[in-house]
């Protein structure tokens, strides 16, 4: 038996491998997650683009979802992957006639799309424009702040996502973790999402969201029907974006978007471009209507009016 | 014969079936159309039920049905300025031009009044003030003006005009805003 530590060639194998063995099994255990959670972290690292995915595949990541959500947050979440209603086109209409610029849309939207509180992300912005300078957005104000709503000499234009139909968002994403879909909402798949946010430099409307940090998302306040391509909860590293609340139109009957339903003035209209007797066509056929920064060329499905 | 008989009586008679099923379309197209245009000529009441799903109208608590008290009273129609009840009630609605018994009946409180005379329940209150304001009650029964919830493909829900609007001082009035969002600079 050689004397430990001698440099006879034998020994100095034998070490080297024992040595090898060890650094491996210290990286692997490093690198590998605790042994309940690899196989669900090997599926989601390995899973396919969303539009990629047959449906037993789909049904698994949903089931796999679903698991890793209710748990987090302590009650049953629903991921649904709604697919597109045939011959339905969104569109939506805003009245600027109307608005008085209480931003309950902006907080109406946060609890029905799980956005993080904290850091604070917010998917609809309402701008404070001076009504002698018209859609001015350089003199947009977005951080008024008066006791009271609509402020003399004011009026109020939210932004959101316009869900272009020429949207240069899509055009940038070099994964092609976004796109347009049928029924023309643009969503984003967050398990594809690499982070680059191209697209949201390429937004004109500054409608994309970043998650810089993991999502501030109390558990009570989680709003468990969700949709994959909508309000699920989001990962750290991913953009997010309004989807006209996909979990709520993507119905038949499907219930109207949240920021509609809790506006307190009903400046905001929406429905099926498609469909003549919708509240939305009848806007576009008998109100003053104009888009945002129609020079663009981006065909915004969001149709500013005014009413009076 | 027999045949000949019977086309010639169906004829006649199918033509009349595709009138009336015409004539049934266009009914079902502009369902509030059709009592409108005839509630100028009776003076009775119509059968009219709502043809909006709206919410209860907004009463202040207790108040209604104003028979209950009302029916001890005997209506006074002169225009006067009220002194004894109903003193909360500020008319600031072109108050010059009306007083309360322009649109509550007189002889029966628990019903408001049109133009024509035609006595209206307050569930369909819309139809009053679209006798001025017909511009926002034909936004209104698009969808358009005013709020709409419920399912955009479905069953949705109205407001009554009176829902936003005090009709006795008509003017949406201000809110307080929520927050505004926190600028990028402090967010952590």
């Amino acid at each position: 038996m050689p004397k430990p530590g001698s440099r006879d060639g034998q020994a100095f194998r034998m070490s080297r491998r024992k040595m090898m063995k060890g650094v491996a099994a210290v990286l692997g255990a490093l690198v590998l997650p605790e042994k309940d959670a690899s196989a669900s972290v090997w599926e989601a690292f390995f899973q396919k683009n969303f539009r990629e995915l047959s449906r037993p595949e789909l049904e698994k990541v949903i089931a796999r979802l679903e698991k890793e959500y209710s748990g987090r947050f302590g009650k049953a979440v629903k991921v649904r992957a709604t697919p597109p209603i045939e011959g339905v086109l969104y569109g939506y209409g805003l009245d600027l006639s109307r608005c008085i610029g209480c931003r309950r849309c902006a907080y109406g939207c946060i609890q029905e799309n799980n956005q993080s509180r904290d850091p604070q992300i917010q998917w609809i912005q309402v701008l404070q424009l001076n009504k002698e300078r018209g859609v001015d957005l350089e003199e947009a104000e977005l951080y008024y702040n008066p006791a009271k709503v609509p402020e003399k000499g004011h009026f109020y234009m939210p932004v959101q996502c316009q869900q272009c139909e020429r949207p240069p968002c899509v055009k940038v994403c070099p994964v092609q973790a976004t796109w347009k879909e049928r029924d023309g909402i643009t969503v984003v798949d967050y398990n594809w999402c690499i982070g680059c946010r191209y697209c949201m430099a390429a937004c004109p409307y500054g409608a994309r969201h970043f998650n810089w940090k993991k999502a501030g998302l109390p558990a009570a306040e989680m709003n468990p029907e969700t949709h994959y391509l909508g309000n699920r909860p989001r990962p750290v590293g991913v953009v997010e974006k309004c989807t006209f609340c996909i979990q709520r139109v993507r119905n038949t009957p499907g219930r109207y978007t949240a920021c509609v339903e809790v506006c307190p003035v009903g400046a905001r209209k929406f429905g099926n471009l498609l469909d003549p007797e919708s509240e939305i066509r009848y806007v576009i056929e008998n109100k003053r209507v104009f888009i945002l920064k129609e020079d663009l060329n981006t065909r915004p499905k969001f149709y500013y009016f005014y009413a009076t | 014969m027999n045949m000949e008989r019977a086309r010639r009586a169906i004829v006649p008679a199918a033509a009349a079936a595709i009138l009336c099923l015409a004539a049934a379309g266009v009914l079902a197209a502009h369902p509030q159309e059709a009592p409108a245009g005839t509630a100028g000529a009776a003076s009775t009441h119509v059968p009219h039920g709502p043809q909006f799903a709206v919410p209860k109208p907004p009463f202040s608590p207790g108040i209604f049905p104003c028979s209950d008290c009302h029916k001890e009273i005997r209506p006074n129609p002169t225009r006067r300025e009220l002194k004894d009840e109903h003193t909360d009630i500020v008319l600031n609605h072109a108050q010059g031009q009306r007083w309360c018994l322009d649109c509550h009946d007189t002889t029966n409180r628990d019903k408001l009044r049109l133009a024509s005379g035609e006595r209206i329940p307050h569930e369909e209150s819309y139809r009053l003030c679209g006798q001025c304001h017909g511009d926002k009650y034909r936004d209104w029964k698009a969808g358009v003006h005013g709020k709409r919830s419920g399912m955009w493909n479905g069953e949705k829900q109205y407001l009554l005009c009176v829902h936003c609007h005090n009709p006795h001082d008509p003017a949406f009035k201000p809110l307080q805003p929520m927050p505004p969002p926190v600028r990028p600079e402090n967010i952590k």
